[in-house]
């Protein structure tokens, strides 16, 4: 097969030519200088894990929403215009509705493939969301955000808050009765705000709600303001990813020093060049089977009309729940109103969200730890990061299902005002139970994982000793093993200085240290982690009478 | 109440009327023929409301009170109308099950259409009230599906959802979903209010307006309605399209990782 | 905040061996210790070219499939008309076009990457290879030329030392934003007392929104529920949308010994009373009203009011009770305002005090 090739090359070679790409890469390298770069990308290692292409889900969905999104904004008109309805979908016949509204009927009904693009847009927004929630996850619950990727987390988190804003302002677009109820919500929040309030809302909607002009501000918003920044980030996300290279689990041959695994060119660019295919030809099957977002069963909006079961898309449930389950606080004091039970709900959202963004700052702090960490923990590793992680899913997630307690009241037969109590109660509950249990979780695996390598494993295999008791025969690890789950650090908890220096003048301990000391017991302390097994334990267990 | 509804369109269902009404015709005919036919109407009315008020004796009193005037467990059916009965017992609510939910749910109909005619008929004897409507107020027949959409934006979706899905009310009581619903059930809430569900009587929402809702409800919410996109997902919004896009979606996404990033199966050594 | 002061052993000992790729041997001193990669096992395509030449056809197959798929995807843009509806078992009633447009797409997609993976898997190299990392913070000769470049830069500039220069600059700096800042003004009217006002004032009538006739105290029966907006208003007119986002009411009739509020009563007529569809809370227009208990209920937070008792609120996230709309019928027996609602309708704001 390549002995052709060959031939052909070396005969080039022979007329003083080299083959045209050669050629073409040189001229480029002449004004680019892309060998430079090409050196150190092309075989660039990546290491194989199905978690490692969580981010990839992201990148794609994200491509294929641009794609999509520039097609939509040939055929969407962002105007409040108010237009009659006379396209092809019979029960809108005659209606007033947006110009928005009806230029997104017409690419739903009349623009061949335009619902199916409109579907894909929306179901890969959806995804993109869910991915980056899934990605952060394995982020966090690995320890990826150690230094040196601090800032690359940071990057992450603003793509997760800046997709959720750049989703809602292009649900609000199509201007029907669901999204436009979603964006008087919007209007109410802002109201809420102390001072600047009442302006902030006459500013961002040219006057009063509706007015004229929201829909025409947010598509600029959406599509260009927003996923301007986004692609900044993107790609500096991405520059990062490539020039700290990437984590990679413990095991044989893989140290902090090092990466394992295939090289970009060729396996990588098959692998990841085709699994952006694959993730835009399931996106592309979902969009044909699945109905997303019926703007036309919806309505054009009214400001006196509703529909029951009003959500926002997912991302913004947690909003949602958050401003459902506020008990109804309002302030009256010197001819002003605090509107605590919508102001309170808005503050959280932020504060919640920023916990997350802060939380690799706050652990650095507390280890004190300044290195390079390449090697990801297994959560059980890190009992209380992974519990703090699961105790934040949880209200997240508590709060996610009050975002849709009318629903749950309706198909489980329960009471809309239970299910409200129970999310209030469980917002704060919940946290608390899932970081005691996951902690108690991780602790009983990291038992395991000691047993483990001082006893082996266990095989199942019942034998009978000469006496008459029964055992199970343990089988001993192989060193690939012993290594891989014995390669975890531990930290100590951090103590308090000595209060007297060197030259025994006294010092101040600052409450801040102490404050240090305390989480970092909390951390590492005693029954916060079992110690791992020891080379001198474990010799002194399989020297002695051997294994059972 | 939804079987009965789905045999009501079946194709055989109006050879099988005809059929029934051919040989009541028949019967009454023999019954009746002497008489002159005003005083077979007469009679046939007054006979209806006293087999009602046997049925009404034996299934309802004992919440309604002997005179429908109403007791601790039950309210006054004085004034209701025929309307309230054909709907109550046609969907199965009434008579309801002794302790009761939030609210009381439709159920399978015990009364055939015949004995809930003689209920209503009884009850309106009590005291006027709307009467059941006909094929002719609820039929499809003139009737401007956009406008109905509109009103039904304005006047039902806030509980029963953009295209009659149902919804949560207060304390465990819901808005039902009106899927599958007979036209004239539909009808028959609007005029009367059925449990906590508003009236919407004819002088605020006209006959023409309530044919209209019915006309809109046909088109997106029946056998027949066309979902473009695919999957309707119980037509439920956000909520059902975010579970989707996790389950299906980013689940089917991450399967597919799960195969790119594993390894090769290796060669047996031999 | 700096956390030099933390001794070295609170850190955990470096795990790493110094030289990751010099392991490979068990290390009698250490059973922990790093075996080092695992030897390369090949694959069924690496030795048996029978193998890897099905390989080869399975991917040459799926790279066929997508240019099949892709000539579909055209065939049924050309063929199917966009309103044609057909049953598909078990979605229901759908666009055919939008069926056979997504899964040929998706198809052609989704063979092209299968293809591709699939080739990555079995036919090109596995053998994983080890690169090393490099530092990423700079070698401290390079820290220590870049720390004492940005010196003489800073000095040659003076910056420093011509402290009118700087402070000039600074403030030039800091306020050249505004005029970006002043240009937002324009984007909308200041509030003044915007939300105060409604289109109500004495003597609207009250028109029924599904009739567009104004409204008799005969035509509202009690249970039932009616909305209203005020006369004149209509759905052609430029500022309908504003207008009808404060004026909707909603209707309804209670016997006049239900209500419990003397308010209330005051401003009803004959038990009938007007409040303001719009919610208290966010703006969401509620109207789930349970005639039974006189509770209407918000669909968009659950905020529950009690109408029988000045609407306030008995349950949710709403802070104040709905604006009830005085009414009185006039000369003709109409149901009319009696004047404007005497509080702002929708949600709370700062100055609404």
């Amino acid at each position: 097969m390549s002995t052709n090739e060959t031939i052909e090359s070396n005969e080039s070679r022979e007329r003083g030519k080299a083959p045209a790409g050669e050629r073409i890469a040189d001229w480029a390298d002449g004004r680019l200088g892309i060998y430079s770069l090409a050196k150190a990308n092309m075989r660039k290692i990546f290491p194989d894990h199905w978690s490692f292409m969580l981010g990839e889900i992201c990148l794609y969905s994200f491509i294929i929403i641009i794609l999509t999104g520039v097609y939509l904004t040939l055929f969407f008109h962002p105007s409040m215009n108010e237009v009659e309805y006379h396209g092809s979908y019979v029960p809108l016949q005659g209606q007033l509705m947006s110009e928005a509204f009806s230029s997104t009927l017409h690419i739903s009904f009349d623009v061949r493939g335009g619902l199916l693009i409109r579907q894909i847009h929306h179901w890969a927004a959806l995804i993109f969301l869910a991915g980056m929630f899934v990605h952060m996850m394995r982020v966090f619950f690995t320890g990826a955000f150690r230094k040196p990727r601090e800032v690359n987390w940071l990057f992450g988190f603003l793509l997760f808050v800046l997709g959720m804003f750049t989703g809602f302002t292009g649900y609000s677009l199509p201007d029907d009765l669901l999204s436009g109820t979603g964006v008087r919500f919007t209007q109410g929040a802002i109201l809420s705000m102390p001072i600047v309030g009442t302006y902030i809302s006459m500013f961002l909607f040219g006057g009063e709600f509706p007015g004229h002009d929201f829909v025409a501000r947010f598509y600029s918003i959406h599509i260009l303001l927003l996923p301007g920044i986004m692609l900044g980030l993107v790609v500096g996300h991405l520059i990062l990813v490539f020039y700290h290279k990437h984590t990679q689990f413990a095991g044989p041959g893989k140290s902090n020093k090092n990466v394992v695994g295939m090289p970009l060119l060729p396996v990588y660019m098959a692998k990841a060049g085709g699994f952006f295919f694959l993730v835009f030809g399931v996106i592309a099957v979902i969009a044909g089977i699945a109905q997303i977002n019926p703007i036309w069963a919806m309505g054009p909006y009214r400001p006196d009309q509703v529909s029951t079961g009003a959500q926002p898309d997912w991302y913004m449930g947690f909003a949602e729940g958050l401003i459902r389950f506020m008990p109804g606080w309002e302030i009256n004091l010197w001819g002003h109103t605090l509107v605590l039970g919508v102001f309170i709900p808005l503050v959280l959202f932020g504060v919640v969200l920023a916990a997350l963004a802060m939380y690799p700052f706050i652990e650095a702090w507390i280890t004190g730890d300044k290195r390079e960490h390449h090697i990801l923990d297994r959560p059980r590793n890190a009992p209380t990061r992974t519990a703090l992680g699961v105790a934040w899913v949880t209200m997240y997630m508590v709060t996610l299902v009050g975002g849709g307690n009318d629903l749950w009241a309706t198909h489980f037969h329960l009471s809309i005002n239970s299910i409200t109590w129970f999310v209030r109660i469980f917002f704060f509950v919940g946290p608390v139970i899932a970081y005691i249990l996951t902690k108690r979780i991780c602790l009983g695996l990291q038992r395991r994982d000691h047993d483990k390598v001082l006893h082996g494993r266990e095989t199942g295999t019942i034998k009978r000793l000469p006496h008459g008791e029964f055992i199970e025969i343990h089988e001993p690890l192989s060193q690939e093993q012993l290594h891989t789950l014995t390669a975890h650090e531990q930290y100590q908890p951090v103590a308090i200085g000595a209060a007297v220096d060197e030259n025994g003048v006294e010092r101040k301990v600052k409450g801040k240290e102490k404050l240090r000391a305390k989480i970092s017991g909390a951390y590492f302390g005693e029954d916060q982690q079992i110690p791992k097994p020891t080379v001198e334990e474990y010799k002194e267990i399989t020297s002695g009478h051997g294994h059972h | 109440m939804k079987k009965l509804s789905a045999r009501r369109r079946h194709p055989l269902a109006a050879l099988v009327v005809l059929l029934l009404a051919l040989a009541a015709t028949g019967g009454l005919y023999a019954a009746f023929a002497p008489a002159s036919k005003a005083q077979a109407d007469d009679t046939a009315q007054s006979l209806a409301i006293d087999e009602g008020k046997k049925l009404y004796a034996v299934g309802c009193a004992s919440c309604h009170g002997t005179g429908g005037q109403g007791t601790s467990d039950g309210p006054s059916l004085v004034g209701v109308g025929a309307a309230a009965v054909d709907f109550q017992v046609g969907t199965g609510r009434m008579p309801a099950a002794t302790s009761q939910g939030a609210q009381v749910p439709s159920k399978k109909v015990i009364y055939t259409q015949a004995e809930i005619d003689q209920l209503a008929a009884f009850i309106s004897s009590l005291g006027a009230g709307p009467s059941v409507p006909t094929e002719a107020d609820y039929g499809p027949e003139g009737a401007d599906i956009a406008k109905g959409g509109e009103l039904f934006r304005t006047n039902c979706a806030q509980c029963h959802n953009f295209t009659g899905k149902g919804g949560a009310l207060t304390k465990g009581k819901y808005a039902p979903t009106l899927e599958g619903v007979d036209p004239k059930h539909i009808y028959e809430a609007m005029q009367t209010g059925p449990q906590n569900m508003p009236s919407f009587p004819d002088t605020t929402l006209s006959e023409q307006n309530k044919k209209d809702i019915i006309a809109y409800l046909h088109a997106v919410n029946s056998d027949e309605t066309n979902n473009p996109g695919g999957l309707e997902l119980g037509g439920l919004g956000p909520v059902s399209e975010g579970l989707f896009a996790w389950i299906f979606g980013l689940g089917a996404l991450i399967a597919v990782a799960v195969w790119v990033a594993a390894r090769t199966a290796k060669a047996k050594k031999s | 905040m700096s956390s030099q002061d933390i001794p070295e052993e609170n850190l955990p000992a470096e795990q790493d061996h110094a030289h990751g790729s010099a392991v490979g041997v068990a290390d009698e001193q250490n059973p922990f210790a790093d075996p080092g990669l695992p030897p390369h096992e090949h694959r069924v395509q690496d030795i048996d070219e029978r193998a890897a030449k099905r390989s080869e056809r399975a991917v040459a197959f799926l790279f066929t499939l997508s240019m099949l798929a892709t000539v579909g995807f055209i065939a049924s843009y050309v063929a199917i008309p966009a309103d044609k509806s057909v049953f598909v078992f078990p979605i229901g009633h759908l666009s055919a076009l939008n069926f056979a447009l997504g899964l040929t797409l998706g198809t052609a997609l989704f063979t092209i990457g299968a293809g591709a993976v699939h080739w990555a898997r079995t036919l090109m190299s596995d053998v994983e290879v080890a690169d090393e990392r490099h530092a990423i913070a700079a070698p401290p000769e390079v820290r220590a030329k870049v720390h004492a470049d940005f010196k003489q830069g800073a000095k040659e500039s003076a910056l420093g030392r011509r402290k009118l220069i700087r402070n000039t600059m600074f403030g030039a700096i800091a306020l050249v934003p505004l005029s970006g800042v002043v240009l937002l003004r324009d984007l909308g009217p200041l509030p003044e007392d915007k939300l105060r006002h409604t289109l109500w004032s004495k003597g609207k009538l009250l028109v029924n929104m599904n009739t567009n006739e104004p409204l008799r105290p005969s035509d509202v029966a009690v249970g039932s529920l009616t909305f209203a907006k005020p006369e004149g208003l209509e759905e052609h007119d430029e500022e309908f949308q504003n207008e009808i986002a404060k004026a909707a009411l909603m209707i309804v009739r209670l016997q006049p010994d239900n209500i419990k509020d003397k308010q209330e009563l005051d401003w009803s007529y004959q038990g009938i009373v007007a409040y303001s569809k719009i919610c208290t809370h966010v703006g969401c227009p509620i109207s789930l009203y349970e005639q039974q208990t006189h509770h209407v209920l918000c669909p968009c937070h659950q905020s529950t009011f009690d109408l029988s008792d000045g609407a306030r609120v008995i349950f949710g996230p709403a802070g104040h009770a709905l604006p009830q709309l005085r009414i009185g019928v006039n000369d003709e027996g109409y149901l009319e305002a009696l004047g404007d609602f005497e509080e702002p309708v929708g949600p709370a704001f700062w100055e609404r005090g």
